[in-house]
């Protein structure tokens, strides 16, 4: 439909359709964070294992749009298995291509995939819909002392 | 005689506007209506000629707009057919006037031990305010339920209302549709020594409301879902109560004397107005009621319930049990606010793909999240009509869905 090709690419709608690393982990050894969207009522669980330095495995359950989900499966891609330090810089990565303000220096992240999600910009109100996960996210990390 | 909206549709400026070269498909006056060249003309007629501070001043010029404000209040007060003028209060919004309700009479007469009666499908804003005081005082809230078609199940209202000091209900839900028995719920209060407080916001805008017909001991309803402007909100009560409650907001206008050991009450409605009113609203507001008057509530409602029919036949017939539509299916019981389940895809992406034709409604749990949970939903579309909607919005709004099925049909 024109005008929504930016918004609904077909990568989202694949992650959307097969959402990748759904589910729940035990907590401990887990931590979990809730996170909401006021807006649309959306809710999602993001659970984090780190052990040492290492994202060793997240998850996500909950549920929401096709640009709440989308974007939180290949978030869960992105940092699965990559440092705490990796994960903080495509978080913050992420964070920028969204168009928020996050302190310090912006840095040279190949988000892959996630750059899908770049023409959510040009729907200001869908913005909260694609950093649901990833403020969740920020949530777990701090809860994991990560 | 029937209303015709292609003619209404002319009186607001803002429904000739055009998007990417298309009409505005308006489906969202449940949350808020569109305003009449009448009512943007009054006000700013008012501000050009008549406007002054109210209640103050003793110049002719604040006479004048005083004459206005209270001019207004009249016509509210004959609109709900309230027996004195002065009964009729404007608050900021709705949800103020039902906090000054919780705040004032509440916190007056509710304590540990007494039971507030509500139901699942109100608004936050007549759950959270009695929540808020729940927490200090430690009284009860007590919940009619509802049957699977969406209205109430007034089966158990006798046992739930036993020991009820007030019974606080929706006229008409803003998700489901559902227009409630009001006289049948007033009478069951009443016959239980509580007290019937009606949110009348997705009512009033669509019906000719009579507070003694209804039974209400208290009515709150907002200007800007009736045509009016942001802003200015109202409440009705009993002269009997009003006068009896303590104020809610302390400040100028609400009192009579001050001391430096304290203060006396003014008399209704200054009472309950503290601080400069929102005098330019309420005097868009009083040419709302008036412009409502000119069409006639009966030929509104009769106008909805045909709409309503329209859009339920259409979306049922093409899109079958592809969309569940929330609420009953009888449009005596229901007014024209219809939200619905499209294929599964999530509301937000329903009404992004809606959008792309200028069909403008509301995703998301529409300021009801109880109701939302007993659905088992996070969120659902709503798609609702006014005075200045017809069969081709309703048709718009089917076609724009089949555009969500191309994307999201799989």
């Amino acid at each position: 439909m024109p005008g929504l090709e930016d918004l609904y690419r077909e990568i989202i709608l694949d992650h959307y359709r097969t959402p990748r690393n759904r589910g729940a982990l035990d907590t401990p050894p887990a931590v979990v964070a809730q996170g909401h969207n006021p807006l649309c009522g959306d809710e999602i669980q993001v659970y984090l294992l780190v052990d040492g330095d290492v994202v060793q495995d997240v998850k996500v359950g909950g549920q929401g749009c096709s640009i709440s989900q989308s974007s939180a499966s290949m978030m869960t891609q992105a940092i699965k298995g990559k440092s705490v330090a990796e994960a903080h810089r495509i978080l913050d990565a992420f964070r920028r291509m969204m168009g928020l303000e996050v302190d310090g220096d912006p840095e040279d992240v190949n988000l892959g995939d996630l750059e899908a999600l770049q023409g959510v910009v040009k729907f200001p109100v869908r913005i909260k819909c694609a950093t649901l996960a990833w403020t969740t996210l920020a949530q777990a990390m701090d809860d994991a002392g990560a | 005689m029937g209303l015709s909206a292609a003619t209404i549709k002319e009186d607001f400026p803002i429904l000739s506007r055009t998007i990417d070269g298309r009409p505005l498909v308006y489906l969202d006056s449940a949350n808020s209506t569109h305003k009449p060249r009448q009512v943007i003309d009054a006000m700013a007629n008012f501000m050009r000629n008549s406007y002054a501070p109210v209640n103050r001043s003793s110049y002719r010029l604040a006479a004048e707009s005083n004459d206005f404000y209270e001019g207004a209040r009249s016509r509210v007060q004959a609109f709900i057919n309230a027996r004195k003028a002065h009964e009729v209060i404007f608050t900021k919004n709705a949800t103020e006037a039902l906090n000054l309700i919780v705040q004032s009479w509440g916190r007056a007469n509710l304590s540990a031990g007494d039971v507030v009666l509500l139901t699942h499908m109100e608004h936050h804003a007549n759950i959270v305010p009695w929540q808020m005081l729940q927490a200090e005082k430690g009284f009860t809230i007590r919940w009619v339920p509802l049957t699977d078609d969406g209205q109430l199940d007034l089966t158990d209202l006798d046992r739930l209302l036993d020991g009820a000091k007030v019974f606080s209900f929706t006229a008409m839900s803003n998700v489901l549709g559902t227009i409630t028995p009001v006289r049948r719920l007033t009478d069951a209060a009443h016959a239980a020594g509580a007290l019937a407080i009606v949110d009348g916001c997705q009512y009033v805008p669509h019906h000719a409301t009579d507070v003694h017909a209804l039974g209400a001991d208290f009515l709150a309803f907002s200007s800007h879902k009736l045509c009016g402007p942001t802003g200015v909100g109202v409440l009705w009560g009993h002269e009997s109560l009003l006068d009896a409650m303590p104020p809610f907001l302390g400040g100028g206008n609400m009192i009579s004397d001050v001391r430096l050991d304290g203060f006396d009450t003014a008399e209704l409605p200054s009472k309950f107005e503290a601080g400069t009113p929102p005098i330019i609203e309420v005097v868009g507001l009083g040419a709302a009621v008036d412009y409502l008057d000119s069409i006639g509530m009966a030929a509104i409602r009769q106008h909805e319930m045909d709409l309503t029919g329209y859009a339920l036949r259409t979306l049922k017939e093409r899109f079958g049990d592809d969309i569940r539509i929330y609420g009953p299916d009888n449009v005596e019981v229901r007014g024209a606010t219809l939200s619905f389940d499209f294929r599964g895809i999530h509301p937000h992406d329903v009404s992004q793909v809606l959008d792309q034709t200028n069909v403008c409604v509301r995703a998301g749990h529409h300021c009801a999240k109880p109701l939302m949970r007993i659905l088992g939903t996070p969120a659902t579309t709503r798609a609702s009509f006014y005075i200045y909607n017809d069969e081709h919005d309703a048709d718009a709004l089917a076609d724009a869905l089949d555009s969500a099925t191309d994307i999201f049909g799989f």
